[in-house]
């Protein structure tokens, strides 16, 4: 899993960042301006030698970082990137499952750039039943099993279930079943 | 021809709508926070509200290649809410945002004291946050509303060049370029403004500082009256031009002293954009 100082050490010399940083620190409320403005300030490229990884998203992980007490209002006032960023550090920011409600909450949108980073490595907390209802729901939005962390590994029975149904429903209106959702389901019926 | 719509409420309007405004040209929308039909009776449902316009309606407009921005303000018809007004304080949380490129829509409905405060508690807003002004001109008594927002702006300390008085008409436009504030027009079915009116505006005031919206939403309104406008302006002498600078440069020239106007190209499949872990990255 990526680390902070990875994260940091990829967006490379920022004196804007560092000094966000520094004023978080000291006035964590100092947050709720700075973590919006992180895209116009750091850019929003991807970042060299951290695929998945975007400028904005790295500087918002670094900035919440130094104030985990944040991560349920910046979350819950965040625009669609800056809640993205906020699940995506997760996984290095908050304590144990506390913020497993997040993960409920972008489970329930629309927005497939949401849901699939609720299923990122914090989605350990989240109870198998949730987990592969956000699954099936990545199948159904189009979004890349490849972006869900550690499918193979948690991948069951009643999930070959749900994928199955899901396959026979799709074929028998003339539909496609995604090529990656099509490989899961054989795979967890040993085929 | 690329249009820009500087106003209209995307919310209240249906994927065929989108469809049609892509088809007929229209590029980029910018939606101002305002009253819904129904009154709301406190700050979290203009929050939630606030949210669907900076999270949910850009990814639905995105879908179909239009770039959607938003204004944020509490409207002049609930500012006269004692229940609704602590919704204020949370302003400067969505201010900040990306997707904010000016306080909006604010002004006059009834013109009361309350109304009068939360105008110029939001304009003081505007300065602060560096963002420009949407300024809704009353449907009643118009004209006194109109010059008395130009007297609330100029009180403001604003500059006048970043203020856009809205909704304005053969009555008001005088007024208010006469202030150094930039004209806004919103194109209707049977109210407010039509294009034949608007091209008559247009040959007797010039292009500069204009902006021509459909100002659509849950009423009975057209998103396509924007596009009607640019031919009813071809076919009152304007050239494609003169059409591209009141329908595309000026709003981009009013949006973007926000200094957040993000135009670069919104594709058709916007889902995965520059998402590139939903590519297979992990």
């Amino acid at each position: 899993m990526t680390t902070l100082p990875e994260l940091r050490d990829a967006l490379g010399p920022n004196a804007w960042l560092d000094e966000a940083i520094e004023r978080i620190r000291r006035h964590p409320a100092a947050l709720a301006g700075l973590f919006p403005a992180a895209g116009r300030r750091c850019g929003r490229v991807p970042l060299p030698g951290l695929p998945g990884w975007t400028s904005d998203e790295a500087a918002r992980v670094l900035m919440l970082a130094e104030a985990p007490a944040e991560v349920e209002p910046t979350y819950r006032y965040g625009d669609g990137d800056e809640k993205r960023a906020v699940l995506k550090a997760l996984p290095l920011v908050a304590a144990g499952d506390t913020a497993v409600a997040l993960l409920a909450d972008a489970l329930r949108t629309n927005d497939p750039r949401l849901v699939a980073a609720a299923l990122g490595p914090y989605a350990v907390h989240l109870d198998q039943a949730a987990w592969r209802q956000g699954l099936l729901k990545c199948v159904f939005m189009g979004v890349p099993l490849a972006a869900v962390h550690g499918v193979r590994e948690r991948a069951d029975a009643e999930l070959a279930e749900m994928l199955s149904a899901f396959a026979k429903e799709r074929t028998a209106a003339g539909r496609e079943v995604p090529a990656d959702a099509r490989e899961l389901l054989d795979q967890l019926m040993g085929a | 021809m690329r249009i820009f719509d500087p106003h209209i409420h995307m919310t209240s309007r249906t994927t065929d709508d989108y469809e049609r405004m892509a088809a007929a040209g229209v590029r980029a929308v910018v939606e101002p926070a305002f009253w819904l039909g129904q009154p709301r009776t406190g700050p979290e449902s203009f929050t939630d509200y606030f949210d669907s316009l900076v999270g949910w309606e850009p990814f639905r407009a995105g879908q179909f290649g239009i770039r959607h921005h938003a204004t944020i303000a509490l409207n002049p018809k609930e500012a006269n809410d004692p229940r609704c007004r602590p919704v204020l304080d949370l302003l400067p949380r969505y201010l900040a945002k990306d997707g904010v490129v000016a306080v909006g829509e604010i002004g006059y409905d009834s013109m009361t004291p309350e109304e009068d405060e939360a105008f110029a508690t939001q304009l003081a807003l505007a300065v602060e946050h560096e963002l420009p002004a949407l300024v809704h001109t009353p449907h009643r008594d118009k004209a006194r509303g109109a010059d008395r927002s130009i007297a609330v702006v100029k009180e403001s300390g604003i500059d006048p060049s970043r203020v856009v008085l809205d909704h304005l008409n053969e009555l008001t436009v005088a007024p208010a370029l006469d202030a150094g504030v930039w004209a806004g027009f919103s194109i209707y079915p049977d109210t407010k403004m039509s294009p034949a009116r608007m091209v008559k505006i247009l040959h007797e005031y010039g292009l500069e500082r204009i902006l021509i919206n459909s100002a659509a939403d849950w009423g009975r309104s057209d998103p396509l009256l924007t596009a009607r406008t640019a031919e009813a302006m071809l076919d009152g002498g304007f050239t494609s031009d003169d059409v591209d600078q009141v329908l595309w440069r000026n709003p981009v020239e009013f949006y973007g002293a926000s200094g957040r106007l993000d135009l670069s190209d919104v594709s058709v499949d916007a889902t995965f954009a520059g998402n590139s872990i939903q590519r297979g990255g992990s």
